[in-house]
């Protein structure tokens, strides 16, 4: 399996904090790897950085072979094969749910809308979503829209998805539906880096699971490894408190 | 509002009224201030002109104000809108015009407009540069109006324009959306909402501000309502103008608190999410 997109040995600080402390990760194609760790362990920063939404104070991340950090790549053209979807959402408020989805493939790709409008009925469809397509983000339950915002991103064919704690805004009771999306999108072979706090979930669909704490990978393998027999000390207590 | 309270406001609203124009009336030279200002002969007079006096119609006049309003808006809205952008925008090329724009908002927020009118519509036919220097009085005022506005209204703008969350941004950014469009297609959509009270707001003073153009021998409203009052020594004329603005801009008050109070209203329904 070759490698889609590749961290090595990055560094973030913010200020006088380093947040990222010489991560290096390798995705593969159709590779569903989680991250786990505590709030504040550089989960969401990582994956900010993979999309060039934050620049990277040393290290580089390396795209299909070609590296992101070089001064000539257009980081807009890059994040259109990099997709990410965020904890709160970010739907387009003034835009209907299928413009919400048409904008990326319509504006940033230049795509005839009509041929966009058939796919993104058919992603609506996908998550039943179809007869809600002409009503605004707000007059969806919370569940509704994060799984509009995952078929915005999957309307750019992204190479890799990136999902940044979807879950975590939710209400208890929608955060299934969303789950079951993204367990339905990685039996299908989308490439996906998952930040997450739910532990089952990582469990059953992850091919490969890596604990971050502090900033650094403290233990990356299997999901059977990491949560039956985790090696380390840090990652046991990490488990510990969130099982 | 109850039976009661309609009776006692209703009361009290008379009874002040009341109180303000039996004080001016009984007022001791007051007789002598309604000649001057309120003589019914003097309104109509104002209101339709007398060429074979040379007294303009005030009505007729107030059409330039109209005129240099409206197109002053248009051009205000521009112009004002250019300058939040660049004000905002973080391309390192371009950071000689972002400070530019900031120093402009700031100089021009800061001067009187009657000054400015003074400096443009004097000033500028004053330098004898050619085509510049050569154009009529009422270019030299709507261009002061709209150098002055978009000032205000690149202020308003950008206060919208940063009202929109950032997540809007990255959400744009994200989906392989180039700054301009990120602009165009989420963030100025969001923030001229956010800002269209305001907006309305600004441009019921540009209304007002017609008036001080007469400064530089544009027969507006003002103006003649000025020149009628040196020739017949009385200025029911400035009534009349007066009353021709509030006839403009209190449909446009009512308007912008109407849509201030609608926004309120849906902040407040949806403001969960």
């Amino acid at each position: 399996m070759s490698t889609v997109i590749s961290a090595q040995n990055v560094r973030k600080r913010f200020g006088d904090h380093e947040v990222l402390r010489g991560i290096s990760v390798d995705l593969a194609e159709h590779e569903v790897v989680c991250l786990i760790g505590a709030s504040g362990s550089g989960k969401s920063t990582l994956l900010r950085c993979l999309n060039l939404l934050e620049t990277i104070d040393e290290g580089d991340i390396v795209f299909r072979g070609q590296s992101l950090t070089d001064a000539r790549i257009d980081p807009n053209l890059v994040r259109r094969h990099i997709s990410i979807v965020f904890q709160a959402f970010n739907l387009f408020p003034h835009l209907s749910v299928l413009d919400n989805v048409m904008l990326g493939p319509v504006r940033a790709l230049g795509r005839p809308r009509d041929e966009v409008k058939a796919e993104a009925m058919q992603l609506l469809e996908r998550i039943g979503l179809a007869q809600r397509a002409l009503e605004f983000p707000d007059r969806l339950s919370g569940g509704q829209q994060q799984r509009v915002a995952i078929v915005r991103s999957l309307a750019m064919k992204p190479d890799v998805l990136l999902l940044d704690e979807v879950t975590s805004a939710l209400d208890p009771t929608l955060v299934g539906e969303v789950l079951d999306l993204l367990t339905d999108l990685a039996r299908g072979g989308t490439t996906m880096l998952i930040a997450t706090h739910e532990m089952n979930f990582a469990r059953n669909v992850a091919d490969r699971v890596i604990f971050l704490h502090d900033g650094e990978i403290v233990e990356s393998g299997t999901p059977q490894q990491i949560f039956d027999q985790p090696r380390d000390a840090a990652t046991a207590a990490f488990l510990s408190r969130v099982n | 509002m109850g039976r009661r309270a309609a009776v006692a406001s209703s009361l009290s609203s008379a009874l002040i009224v009341g109180l303000v124009v039996w004080f001016f009336w009984r007022a001791p030279n007051g007789a002598n201030v309604r000649h001057f200002f309120l003589d019914p002969h003097s309104f109509w007079i104002n209101l339709t002109g007398d060429p074979s006096r040379s007294l303009f119609s005030i009505l007729r006049c107030f059409e330039t104000n109209v005129w240099m309003f409206m197109l002053c808006e248009v051009l205000v809205l521009i112009f004002g809108l250019g300058l939040a952008w660049l004000r905002l925008s973080r391309t390192p090329i371009l950071a000689p015009l972002r400070v530019a724009s900031a120093i402009y908002t700031d100089v021009f927020r800061g001067i009187p407009i009657i000054l400015v009118l003074f400096a443009v519509g004097y000033g500028v036919p004053g330098m004898q540069a050619g085509w510049i220097s050569q154009r009529t009085p009422i270019t030299y005022a709507c261009a002061t109006l709209v150098i002055t506005y978009s000032a205000y209204v690149a202020e308003v703008y950008r206060a919208g324009m940063n009202s929109v969350p950032n997540g809007q941004v990255m959400a744009a950014k994200s989906l392989g959306l180039s700054d301009v469009q990120t602009m165009r297609r989420v963030i100025l959509p969001q923030a001229i909402r956010n800002v269209i009270p305001p907006l309305l707001n600004d441009f019921i003073s540009l209304q007002k501000d017609t008036a001080l153009v007469g400064t530089l021998g544009i027969v507006e409203a003002n103006q003649a309502a000025h020149v009628f009052g040196s020739m017949e020594f009385n200025y029911t004329g400035y009534t009349v103008a007066a009353l021709l603005f509030l006839a403009l801009t209190i449909p446009m008050t009512r308007y912008t608190d109407h849509l201030i109070a609608k926004d309120r209203r849906r902040r407040l329904a949806g403001g969960a999410a």
